[in-house]
């Protein structure tokens, strides 16, 4: 009784359908941005212009035109969608740059210290959960540090981090956006409750797993109890925390504003800050897309990782 | 090491939780500090004397000590009383948000979870659309529609956090909608109504009332992560975000005046979580 | 009669051993002095219902009952060598290769993300035997003494991807990995269905012919009897009856072994054949009902074709089918949850639902929904979480309307008729015990007087005693209230003293239908010659003696 779908118009199909979605998202991306930097109080020209110079009559219709800021809202809206879909971001208003560039410069930082932010919680959960498994005492208090540190605010811990290690230990550089040693602080800013939050999940699932009669079955064979954890019910208990790691790169790149902004690190989160205070329009467009963007494509990555992990066909998920 | 496996029946958790009694002492504390918290809110100058907002440039700068035990910030003003004092701010901005993030929330997870398949549908997929939002982007930009204040910072925070709050009530509201008890009201023979008066909304409570327990803390972190950038209420505000905000230049020198807003801020969001899983665990054991 | 002598040197003897559970201050003992011993070649069972001590002291045997367990006994010896004073570690070398252990449904006693190669490897390695080409000879070898055919393409399968049968198998492989002298299977076949039960039963047979020592850990007396030498009954930790199975089973000694005796399903007496009426009017008659899905692939998946059923007034119709029969599908047509694709369904001479676009609305069924009850396998979800049985009878009362006043000398007189004392008003199901909650959920259907009662499968989940016990229920308010039943079920022996008329389903197609009688003693379809052989098989040990 052993069924071959198939496979390979099944997996087109879905691909498709995620390919309609990533299409979707970008889309509401795109509008969203548009509503609300028009609804933004403030001439853009003055956002355009620096706001530091008197412009003249004639300069601002210039600049309006130049800009397509005297068309109707839809004719705007229409542009700006065309001009999204066409690959064309623009100049950014601020920084006087093709809004590409920016991103270019700007995006390497932050996808480093999303990356290594990510990898460090996953280290501190994994840890966490497999090592204080053998006796309740530890298991109670770890569970409790957890929850500690997941509840901790990113830039609080940073700012502490900043403190203890920066200048009163002088250990590790205060700002800074490249190398290696400008990047610890940052990520254990961001790693510390993520890294609580997903250990409690896998702490949960953990325990959970380990009262499947399976893994009395691997008792029964003569495995030890490290081999039943390890071999065992470890893979089990990190199938949620796959599942939550696209969400936890959402709330990475958000949290990552704050933490750029305290170490003075070059990256999109504090470009968008900076961004939106100018109504830079074409360049917080520019940077929201690309958030979207790598959230459609860690989302990819997760599924395909969770599948990789638990290969059982998810019938039963409606 | 866990067995329960092999441990009979009989001792496996009983209804009745007897909980360990670590867990009450931490929920004993939790309710403690909230409780001081509402106080602060509702009636600081029982808790703390002195103007929040005096300037006194002579004890500026001044460490935690016997006069004032948290310290001056850098215009002399004392610590504890500023912080007591933005209680009430932050927990206005808290609540309201909670509040906003879970009616957004609301009213699109129960049209999904109750309103037909094609609801249901449609809703899941804006679900996919806004989740791609993180929270903390979805608040900035909204904060660029407003000035900086306390009203829009609640608004901020609150859309922001609305789609993480929709998704998760929408969960939990299709896992009640398909559970057995409902299909068996359908099948005695009761109406709709009656279904959602008795069976639908009194178990769609629960998670709710759990949501907002957690949440106020969590949004009052978000709010105070877009003060610290400058978004919130402007300085000299005695709001936390503000005053971290604020205390950051100064971190080499002073490090109090961040360091013991920060402090109020996670015990707040430590209290409510604990009350939150307490809620939880409660709501878990009397039920199956 | 005492098949068992102190110091065996060949064998597992088992002398007064205690197994006391103590956690947070509270201590319990689930095992109270048991005795037996178990020798190659033979056969034991342990035999008794849920909290008697059975898979406690299995796990005993084994040096796996958990950290909370104190462990004593006069004696506990392996071939001579005592395993009292064992550390994990001697215990470790024990496990898979002196003792081997096998777990009710492969579903979930195998790891679900693993393959079975792995896992019967793993049982190699546990015990460093072989080298990797070695192992994976040996694990081909495993597969196919299991009886397992086309080993090589299916080592690479997981539990979840073979049928119940197949993946029972590769359970028992793995336990047989490194041929241990000794098994202990607990509930090695509750899982199945009756004819892959059957199956299995001879898979042990041949285990024991080969020279195994199993010890069986079962509730069902009925299957234990075709299997094992000696059988040993449990009550509440205790030991209350040891002896050779058939002695056992002619002249139990014990009120308890006379008790689940008599409770066998297969035991007990098979229904006075009521001839159909022709002339009464049926109450519910379906169909041609069909229903299908579309795969993920987009190909077609029927569920169900062609039922057709009619239940008259006062009689019992089972639906019998294995898993995967399509028996949930037409009991949810039945129902009005699930619209079919084609045929119809009658209740009570009106419509009921059809097949066509506008089919029938909700509001055209909700008048007569009292008049169809339904009782399910787990009442527990069928009941609000935070209800108590006052509130869930009270709320079934609602629907027909009787006034507030009056509700509770109904609720009382319910609660009577379902044989359950008035304290229970105020408690939650949760608190209940398994008969208990099932009980409520007659009285709630019982509440809104119904004419049809739609049982689905509502005693698979009972101990025996309880099981018999909700039957004569049903069987009593059956004759007292007129009732109809539609009654599913997977296992005959259940249905064979309470249908009258009897539906088989194989593969959502109806195989078989007659009056329960007939189908019984002269069954056409092979299929269900087989279902009726193998529930004689099981039942018929005790059945055909005298009682």
């Amino acid at each position: 009784m052993i069924s071959f779908p198939n496979s390979g118009f099944v997996f087109l199909k879905k691909l498709m359908i995620r390919v309609g979605g990533a299409c979707l998202v970008l889309f509401a991306a795109a509008t969203l941005t548009f509503i609300t930097l028009h609804l933004a109080p403030g001439d853009p020209v003055t956002a355009i212009l620096g706001g530091s110079a008197n412009p003249t009559p004639e300069t601002i219709r210039e600049i309006r035109e130049e800009y397509g800021l005297d068309q109707p809202l839809m004719v705007q809206y229409a542009l700006h969608i065309w001009h999204v879909l066409s690959g064309h971001l623009g100049a950014s208003f601020s920084q006087h740059m093709p809004v590409t560039d920016v991103l270019w410069q700007q995006a390497p930082p932050t996808l480093k210290l999303m990356l290594s932010s990510l990898v460090l919680a996953w280290v501190f959960a994994v840890l966490s959960v497999t090592l204080s498994a053998r006796k309740p005492f530890f298991d109670s208090a770890f569970s409790s540090l957890e929850t500690f540190f997941a509840g901790l605010p990113q830039f609080w811990i940073g700012i502490i981090l900043l403190w203890l290690f920066a200048y009163q230990l002088g250990l590790l550089p205060p700002a800074g956006t490249h190398g290696f040693s400008s990047l610890i602080l940052p990520s254990l800013s961001l790693a510390i409750p993520l890294g609580g939050f997903l250990a409690q999940v896998m702490r949960e699932s953990f325990k959970t797993t380990l009262d499947q009669p399976f893994v009395l079955t691997a008792r029964a064979r003569g495995l030890s109890d490290n081999a039943v954890r390890f071999r065992h019910v470890l893979r089990h208990a990190l199938l949620p925390g796959v599942s939550l790691s696209t969400w936890a790169v959402g709330a990475l790149v958000g949290n990552a504003v704050a933490v750029e902004f305290i170490f003075s690190r070059q990256g999109v989160g504090r470009q968008l800050f900076l961004a939106v205070s100018m109504h830079d329009m074409p360049l917080v467009t520019g940077i929201i897309l690309f958030i979207s963007v790598v959230y459609i494509l860690a989302s990819f990555l997760a599924d395909i990782l969770y599948v990789i992990v638990d290969p059982r066909i998810q019938e039963a998920r409606a | 090491m866990s067995a329960t496996n092999s441990l009979p029946l009989s001792l496996k958790a009983s209804p009745r939780l007897r909980l360990p009694a670590g867990k009450h002492i931490g929920l004993a504390l939790a309710l403690l500090y909230l409780t001081l918290l509402i106080l602060a809110a509702i009636a600081p100058h029982l808790l703390a004397h002195g103007n929040p907002y005096g300037i006194a440039p002579r004890e500026a700068f001044t460490a935690p000590g016997w006069q004032h035990p948290l310290g001056t910030d850098q215009s002399g003003r004392d610590m504890w009383t500023r912080l007591i004092f933005g209680a009430r701010n932050s927990l206005v901005i808290g609540i309201g948000s909670i509040l906003l993030a879970l009616s957004v929330a609301l009213s699109l997870a129960i049209p999904g979870a109750f309103g037909g398949a094609v609801a249901e549908q449609c809703v899941k997929w804006i679900f996919e659309i806004l989740f791609s939002f993180p929270a903390v982007v979805l608040a900035l930009l909204l904060t660029a529609i407003f000035s900086s204040g306390t009203f829009p910072l609640i608004v901020a925070v609150g859309i922001g956090a609305a789609p993480g709050y929709g998704r998760m009530l929408f969960g939990q509201f299709l896992t009640i909608r398909h559970a057995g008890f409902i299909e068996a009201a359908r099948s005695l023979g009761h109406s709709p109504a009656h279904i959602l008066r008795r069976h639908l909304v009194p178990n769609a409570f629960r998670p709710l009332l759990i949501a907002g327990a957690m949440g106020v803390g969590q949004t009052i972190i978000w709010a105070s992560s877009l003060s610290f950038l400058g978004l919130g209420a402007p300085p000299p505000a005695a709001e936390w975000g503000t005053m971290l905000a604020m205390g950051r230049d100064y971190i080499a020198e002073a490090w109090w005046i961040t360091f013991f807003p920060g402090v109020a801020i996670v015990l707040t969001m430590l209290a409510t979580t604990t009350l939150g899983r307490f809620l939880k665990n409660h709501f878990e054991t009397s039920s199956s | 009669m005492n098949a068992f002598s102190d110091t065996s040197q060949s064998g597992l003897s088992v002398k007064n051993l205690s197994v006391t559970f103590s956690s947070g201050g509270v201590s319990h003992t689930a095992v109270h002095s048991l005795s037996f011993s178990l020798t190659p070649g033979e056969v034991v069972a342990l035999v008794g219902e849920s909290g008697s001590g059975k898979t406690v002291t299995a796990r005993a045997l084994l040096g796996l009952s958990g950290p909370h367990a104190q462990i004593t006994a006069d004696h506990l010896s392996l071939n001579g060598r005592s395993l009292l004073a064992n550390t994990e570690q001697q215990w470790r070398k024990i496990r898979g290769a002196e003792i081997g252990f096998i777990l009710q449904d492969a579903l979930v006693a195998l790891d679900p993300l693993r393959s079975i190669g792995t896992e019967i490897t793993e049982a190699l390695t546990a015990h460093k035997w072989g080298t990797k080409t070695t192992r994976e000879d040996r694990v081909l070898q495993l597969l196919t003494q299991a009886g397992i055919p086309l080993a090589k393409e299916r080592v690479h399968l997981r539990a979840d991807q073979l049928s119940g049968g197949l993946r029972q198998r590769a359970l028992i492989a793995s336990a047989l990995a490194m041929n241990p002298p000794f098994l202990i299977a607990d509930e090695p076949t509750t899982a199945l269905d009756p004819s892959v039960q059957v199956q299995i039963l001879e898979l042990l047979k041949q285990l024991r012919a080969a020279g195994h020592g199993i010890l069986i850990i079962s509730h069902d007396l009925g299957f234990v009897s075709r299997l094992a030498d000696r059988v040993i009954v449990m009550h509440h930790g205790h030991m209350v009856e040891e002896g050779r199975t058939a002695d056992l089973l002619s002249a139990p000694r014990h009120s308890y072994t006379r008790r689940l005796l008599d409770a066998e399903p297969g035991r007990r007496p098979p229904r006075p054949s009521t001839p159909a009426r022709q002339t009464a009017l049926p109450l519910l008659e379906a169909h041609n009902l069909s229903f299908s899905v579309k795969r993920q692939d987009g190909t077609r998946k029927h569920i169900v074709q062609d039922i057709s059923l009619s239940l008259f007034p006062g009689r019992t119709l089972a639906l019998i089918g294995e898993s995967g029969s399509g028996k949930t599908s037409t009991a949810r047509m039945i129902m009005g949850f699930q619209k079919p694709e084609t045929g119809f369904i009658d209740f009570l001479g009106e419509p009921w639902s059809r097949s066509e676009k506008a089919g029938v609305p909700e509001s055209a069924r909700r008048g007569r929904r009292p008049r169809l009850a339904a009782i399910y396998q787990d009442p527990l979800s069928s009941f609000d979480p935070r209800w108590t049985v006052q509130t869930i009878l009270d709320d079934a009362l609602s629907v027909i309307h009787v006034p507030k006043p009056e509700r509770m000398t109904r609720i009382r007189a319910l609660l009577d008729q379902v044989r359950l004392p008035d304290t229970l008003l105020s408690k939650n199901p949760l608190l209940l015990s398994g008969g208990q909650r099932q009980r409520v959920a007659i009285a709630r259907a019982l509440a809104v007087e119904p004419s049809v009662i739609l049982c689905d499968e509502p005693v698979s989940a009972l101990d025996v005693s309880v099981q018999a016990q909700i039957l004569d229920l049903l069987d009593d308010l059956q004759k007292r209230l007129h009732l109809s039943y539609l009654f599913i079920s997977h296992d005959l022996n259940v249905v064979r003293n309470i249908a009258d008329d009897l539906i088989v389903m194989q593969h959502g197609r109806i195989i078989e239908s007659g009056t329960a009688q007939d189908v019984l003693t002269h069954p056409r379809h092979p299929f269900t010659q087989e279902l009726v052989a193998a529930a004689h098989l099981i039942g018929d040990a005790t059945s055909s003696l005298p009682s």
